[in-house]
């Protein structure tokens, strides 16, 4: 196993672990969020490395990973943004906040499909993808960039140059 | 209470009572529990505490609660389904995932009064033998998930969770687990089988009722973040005094979330069926955009059936049947089942006449199908016929009959599948063929309807993805 899991972040993980008193199987999605959270998705070696601490076969992790929109087997962007895309955040016009950030962040959407749903622009800083209504629909259009929200998004420009 | 002051431009509308959103942007509120003390906090679990378990429940009973996270089920009578006599581990999970299209209110109070929510748990769990409880939280509220995690263990800190909680005896740990952006994960079974490390294949009731075989197979209550809230005040105010608020078999305040085409949406927390939804738009959403006119609303989150502008709805039997217009709707469970739609969620979306209902109804389909977890052939397949057939319409290269292909669809799902997400998925669809019909066949193109023998027209449909 070539995966190399931090001590900091292995401890983080088992104390996750200890959360399910019943079944270490429940760890299962905490320990695929940490290793993402850490390596920027999941690779088969996480994969196998999350089966062998929970001491599950690795298919069973797998097929959670497959399965959750919210795991990625490929590498996202520096920065990856999630654009709301459900009703009223279409109708606050979150389409043509995802073209216009595609074109000012230069990312090339078209090779896009249900099952390979992230683009990563040219550079490699950002990668984006639609994301399921993020419960502010009174706020929309509405993203999250990494870990943060935001809302009523109008200025592209402003929204991306927070990021470096 | 009458002091409170909340941050200026964001004020509670007159027609409000703020109990569950007493502390939503509130000045000078943080989620710190220094704070939630000074402010009463933990009283009701002290007073809770001392109380025979079985008396909280018939509190909740008294009170009349029902669950704000979509279906409006009776709170104490769910609690009372667990087997007596039981010698299996009972477990209580909160269900913040916050997911169905137009919700948005369950997010405030974790990331505002995060205690609110523990402290209306730890009752809770006391109440039904609970000893270990999870709060199953979207995975996009990563911030709402470190906030819960940071109050646990203030919270434990003071002696409020632990072992021997308030010299009782009773033991207590409550544990934040993230979900990974699968809607099917708030559906009740489909969380528990989340939780339990696997895909969140919901199981099929009988007999996996959560309250008998839940959580590891052990008898596990299933609550929304509001619904859970509200046991804290139910505890205060007593389950009598709690049951005048709100209207009778609608008792207590609930949360509205408006979105859409309106000039100022947001959350208004009201008392159950004493705001009508002309109100609601008109008064306390500042009315529609100027120069536009109402011509749809979803009132309880995506997946209620929506209804048209100019509709009647019949209210009441015989002598006392009233005929009323969708401006006078009550919004309240019992109501808004009558006006054949429901009251769900919470979550209102208003459209007005700018708005295509191909359009809006495609939206949709496009969210179910994405969503559907696959275990149902009418589901997984239904679901992605409606959104490709629906494709079509806005895209212009859908025959008339598509309508009624798409129709035919949408009534083989509902009450042939596993979970209630097969009804979630096919009411948008059906209701909108059955109030827009016209407007759909006009986005149609007649000349595709032979397309079948018709070579040129077929390769122009097979061409949309
Ligand atoms: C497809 C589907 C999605 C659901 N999503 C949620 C949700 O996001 N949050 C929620 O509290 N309940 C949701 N529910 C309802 C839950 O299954 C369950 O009834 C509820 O959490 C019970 O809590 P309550 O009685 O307090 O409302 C959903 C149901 C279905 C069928
Ligand atoms: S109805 Fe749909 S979401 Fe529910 S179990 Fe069946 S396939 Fe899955
Ligand atoms: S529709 Fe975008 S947050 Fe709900």
């Amino acid at each position: 196993m070539a995966l190399e899991v931090p001590s900091e972040l292995e401890k983080e993980i088992d104390d996750r672990i200890t959360h399910y008193p019943v079944s270490r199987r429940s760890a299962v999605l905490p320990v695929l969020h940490a290793l993402q959270h850490h390596f920027g998705f999941i690779s088969e070696d996480s994969v196998e490395w999350a089966a062998a601490k929970l001491e599950l076969e690795p298919i069973k992790v797998l097929e959670v990973v497959t399965f959750y929109p919210g795991f990625r087997q490929s590498a996202p962007g520096k920065y990856h943004i999630r654009v709301c895309r459900t009703l009223s955040c279409a109708m606050a016009g979150s389409y043509e906040l995802m073209d216009s950030i595609c074109k000012k962040a230069e990312i090339d959407r078209s090779g896009v499909t249900h099952h390979d749903p992230i683009a990563v622009s040219n550079d490699g800083k950002f990668s984006i993808e639609f994301a399921e209504c993020l419960a502010s629909c009174g706020t929309g259009p509405v993203c999250l960039v990494e870990d943060d929200f935001h809302e009523a998004v109008t200025d592209v420009d402003a929204l991306l140059s927070q990021y470096k | 209470m009458s002091q409170i002051k909340y941050i200026a431009g964001k004020e509670p509308h007159a027609n409000e009572t703020r109990v569950i959103f007493k502390n939503v942007d509130r000045e000078s509120w943080d989620p710190s529990i220094e704070t939630y003390l000074q402010d009463g906090g933990y009283d009701q679990q002290k007073k809770a505490f001392q109380m025979e378990p079985g008396e909280i429940t018939a509190e909740v009973k008294t009170a009349g609660l029902r669950g704000r996270g979509g279906a409006g089920f009776p709170a104490g009578l769910k609690w009372s389904f667990l087997p007596p006599n039981n010698d299996k581990p009972v477990y209580l999970i909160c269900n913040a995932d916050e997911s169905e299209p137009g919700t948005f209110k369950d997010r405030y109070i974790i990331h505002q009064d995060p205690h609110q929510l523990i402290e209306g748990m730890a009752i809770s769990c006391f109440a039904v033998g609970a000893n270990l409880a999870y709060i199953y939280i979207r995975e996009e509220f990563p911030e709402g998930a470190q906030i819960l995690e940071t109050a646990i263990a203030e919270a434990h800190r003071k002696g409020f969770l632990g072992k021997d909680i308030l010299g009782t005896g009773f033991e207590l740990e409550i544990y934040v687990h993230r979900g990974a952006g699968a809607y099917i994960c708030g559906e009740e079974t489909g969380l528990i089988e989340s939780l339990e490390g696997k895909r969140p294949y919901p199981r099929i009731k009988p007999p996996y009722f959560p309250a008998a075989m839940g959580l590891y197979l052990c008898p596990t209550i299933v609550n929304n973040v509001e619904t859970l809230c509200h046991v804290k005040h139910i505890i205060g105010m007593g389950g009598e005094n709690w049951s005048k608020t709100g209207t009778p078999n609608n008792t207590g305040t609930r949360i509205l979330c408006v979105s859409g085409d309106v000039e100022k949406p947001g959350y208004f927390e009201v008392q159950v069926g004493k705001v009508t939804l002309g109100e609601l738009i008109n008064d306390m959403c500042g009315g529609l955009k100027a120069g536009r006119k109402l011509k749809a609303v979803i009132p309880g989150g995506s997946s209620a059936k929506v209804l048209r502008a100019d509709e009647t709805f019949k209210l009441g039997k015989d002598d006392d049947a009233k005929e009323i217009s969708i401006w006078d709707i009550p919004m309240d469970f019992d109501t808004l089942a009558a006006c054949g739609s429901m009251a769900g969620s919470g979550g209102v979306i208003i459209m007005d006449d700018s708005r295509s209902m191909s359009w809006v109804i495609n939206n949709l389909n496009n969210f179910y199908a994405h969503e559907s977890c696959g275990q149902c052939t009418p589901c997984r397949e239904g679901s992605l016929w409606m959104k490709k057939i629906t494709d079509r319409v806005v895209a212009g290269k859908a025959a008339p009959s598509d309508i009624d292909q798409l129709d035919a669809v949408a009534r083989n799902i509902d009450g042939r599948t596993i979970c209630a997400f097969g009804e979630a998925a096919s009411w948008p669809t059906e209701s909108f063929v059955a109030k827009f019909r016209d407007e759909l066949i006009a986005d149609t193109n007649p000349e595709l309807e032979d397309a079948f023998v018709n070579a040129e027209a077929l390769t122009a449909a097979a061409n949309l993805k």
